[in-house]
């Protein structure tokens, strides 16, 4: 029968604090919760929850999982069982309990079946899609510099003419959060000030078009330091017309904190987007791309 | 299922064997160490040493008392397999590779290897019940194939004895009188080396498996070929299960894909097949370098497998394996 555990951390002795030197803060055990032991359940897994402090003086608590499982049933017969009490010879003579010649595999290896034919594991087609679009060749040097889509169409044949250019995105308007407000009262007694792009019988359309935007916002996660606009801009691409990007940067480093976020103007292509870049490798790093906001359906 | 890791051989395994209680696994290396481990937790029990070159194969009688080496020593050695000291040492002019021990364990076939301008052989040798009378003569000398022979088994009854090797062809010798008896069929048979061959437990068939990418199975009496697996690798090893109608193949890499192949590592599989319908039922993943070694315990609920990585992998097969359904 073989186990898999996982080694268990030792148990301070309590020591009172009168007796303590001045420096020796870390022996302050009486100020830590008792270890707790969560027995084995039906699948043999025991918890200990131990507290303790670390270097810095935190207390921390640790948390060790060990499960206890049966590998297999031996039957042994009469022979067998005497050949188990056989003394070691050879160079298992010299065997001592630190050397791990057998080791319990720490991955749980399945019988795999075999897939169908059709059915590729979803990495390679995420490889695949995106590098399809780039490797279009000719098609690529043509950039459109409103939606900056490559390889669709020129500038002057662009179907989204409204879209601001993509940097001056937000900045440009500020109050486009407050349309939906601004929107849903548009007769508000006429007591408050309505800028020019809020009033009756302004241009919606584009307004309209980056409230929906803002709808069709993507956040990525998980982004290398050194990712910026452009580059999620390029990544972003293939699947649609983006309308604004944004990463956010760390003002005293310079480097990326992480994570930004990409609008769309099609909420297809969002969609498209998420379901294809989410768990895609880009720069050492494995993207995870959602939804800005809870699911907008 | 969860693997049990055996990392004893600092080389390549050559060759597995369990005992015929199931409770000991045999494994021999291209390390001169044969080792012996209990087959339910991987337990090492004791190592052989004297050889001086690559164990092959290794053989062990039925009562588990004796165990045969076949080594690239040019020996092939007999062992006291509780206590590890040596009984006798069989010499030869060249390389021994297989050795199997006939029903009764009085009889033994030895193969040696083409080497310089000595032709590879087949020896048959006697094994005396004392190990005080036991003499080096052969009973039986069989030449005749050419290239390395890679596997030489007893026929059931111990009346023949049945080889393949690098020429690709399997032969059944008359094991009294040294006749050719039979010989595979050039169209229908295996076109590459073939590198394994493992007995069905009642001795009705047998498994070849070759580096065309096939195994092939066989019927020993007329050796005619009854079934033909297809794999997309080279096949270094075969087993069959004692319980329920599998084959595993276990196999190496085409040195030209050496280069292109998946950096992740823990890629190479043994691949199960049903017996009757040639399909592929799975694989099992984890060993980090080629298969060259496969054997199932007796009682066919643990099967092991060596690799080029050094490791041995003994799997004790979780209870969805026996209702497995194509």
């Amino acid at each position: 029968m073989a186990t898999g555990a996982i080694q268990n951390q030792t148990q301070q002795p309590k020591i009172r604090w009168g007796e303590l030197d001045e420096d020796d803060g870390e022996d302050l055990d009486f100020l830590l919760p008792p270890r707790q032991v969560i027995g084995p359940d039906e699948n043999g897994i025991k918890k200990v929850m131990e507290y303790k402090f670390n270097d810095e003086g935190n207390k921390v608590k640790i948390t060790t999982t060990t499960q206890v499982r049966k590998l297999a049933n031996a039957r042994l017969s009469k022979r067998a069982i005497e050949r188990r009490s056989w003394p070691k010879f050879g160079d298992a003579v010299r065997e001592d309990v630190g050397s791990r010649l057998t080791m319990v595999s720490t991955e749980e290896i399945l019988l795999e079946r075999p897939r169908a034919p059709g059915s590729k594991p979803e990495e390679t087609k995420v490889a695949g899609d995106s590098l399809a679009q780039l490797g279009k060749g000719g098609a690529v040097l043509m950039v459109c510099r409103t939606c900056g889509k490559k390889g669709d169409h020129w500038t002057s044949r662009c179907p989204y003419k409204d879209l601001a250019p993509v940097a001056e995105g937000f900045i440009d308007k500020p109050a486009a959060s407050e349309t939906a407000a601004a929107a849903a009262a548009p007769g508000s007694g006429k007591s408050t000030y309505v800028p020019p792009g809020m009033r009756a019988g302004a241009e919606r359309s584009g307004t309209d078009m980056r409230r929906r935007n803002d709808e069709n916002s993507v956040r990525v996660t998980n982004l290398s330091e050194d990712t910026r606009e452009p580059d999620l801009l390029e990544l972003f691409r293939p699947f649609g017309a983006v309308s604004r990007v944004y990463v956010a940067i760390d003002q005293k480093t310079g480097m990326s904190r992480g994570f930004g976020f990409v609008n769309f103007v099609n909420k297809e292509d969002a969609q498209r987007a998420i379901n294809k870049l989410n768990g895609y490798g880009y720069d050492n790093l494995i993207l995870r791309v959602e939804w800005a906001t809870p699911r907008t359906n | 299922m969860r693997p049990i890791l055996m990392k004893g051989h600092e080389r390549p395994l050559t060759f597995l064997k369990y005992n015929r209680d199931g409770d000991l696994l045999f494994s021999c290396a291209k390390d001169h160490t044969p080792t012996v481990w209990f087959a339910d937790n991987g337990e090492r029990l004791g190592t052989y040493r004297g050889h001086n070159g690559a164990v092959w194969s290794c053989d062990v009688s039925r009562d588990s008392t004796m165990l045969i080496t076949g080594s690239a020593d040019q020996t092939a050695k007999l062992w006291n397999v509780q206590t590890g000291t040596q009984l006798y040492t069989f010499n030869f002019d060249s390389p021994a590779r297989s050795v199997d021990l006939a029903v009764g364990d009085k009889l033994v076939v030895i193969t040696s290897d083409p080497f310089m301008d000595v032709t590879s052989a087949i020896h048959v040798k006697r094994i005396a019940s004392d190990p005080s009378n036991q003499t080096g003569e052969s009973v039986l000398i069989l030449k005749g194939p050419q290239g390395r022979i890679n596997r030489a088994v007893w026929g059931p009854l111990n009346r023949t004895i049945v080889s393949a090797g690098e020429d690709a062809v399997v032969r059944i010798w008359d094991s009294e009188t040294g006749k050719l008896l039979k010989e595979s069929d050039k169209e229908t048979g295996h076109k590459k080396t073939i590198t394994s061959l493992a007995k069905a437990a009642d001795g009705s068939h047998f498994l070849t498996g070759s580096l065309d990418k096939s195994a092939k199975l066989w019927d020993t009496r007329t050796l005619t070929l009854i079934k033909t697996y297809v794999t997309e690798r080279p096949v270094n090893a075969v087993a069959m299960s004692p319980l329920l109608d599998h084959v595993v193949l276990g196999g190496g890499q085409d040195a030209s894909a050496v280069t292109t192949t998946d950096h992740r590592a823990g890629k190479f599989e043994a691949k199960f097949y049903d017996k009757t319908l040639t399909e592929e039922i799975g694989g099992v993943k984890g060993h980090f370098g080629p298969i060259n070694a496969l054997a199932f315990n007796p009682d066919g609920k643990s099967f092991s497998s060596g690799g080029e990585d050094g490791y041995v992998r003994l799997h004790h097969f979780d209870p969805d394996y026996f209702n497995i359904k194509i």
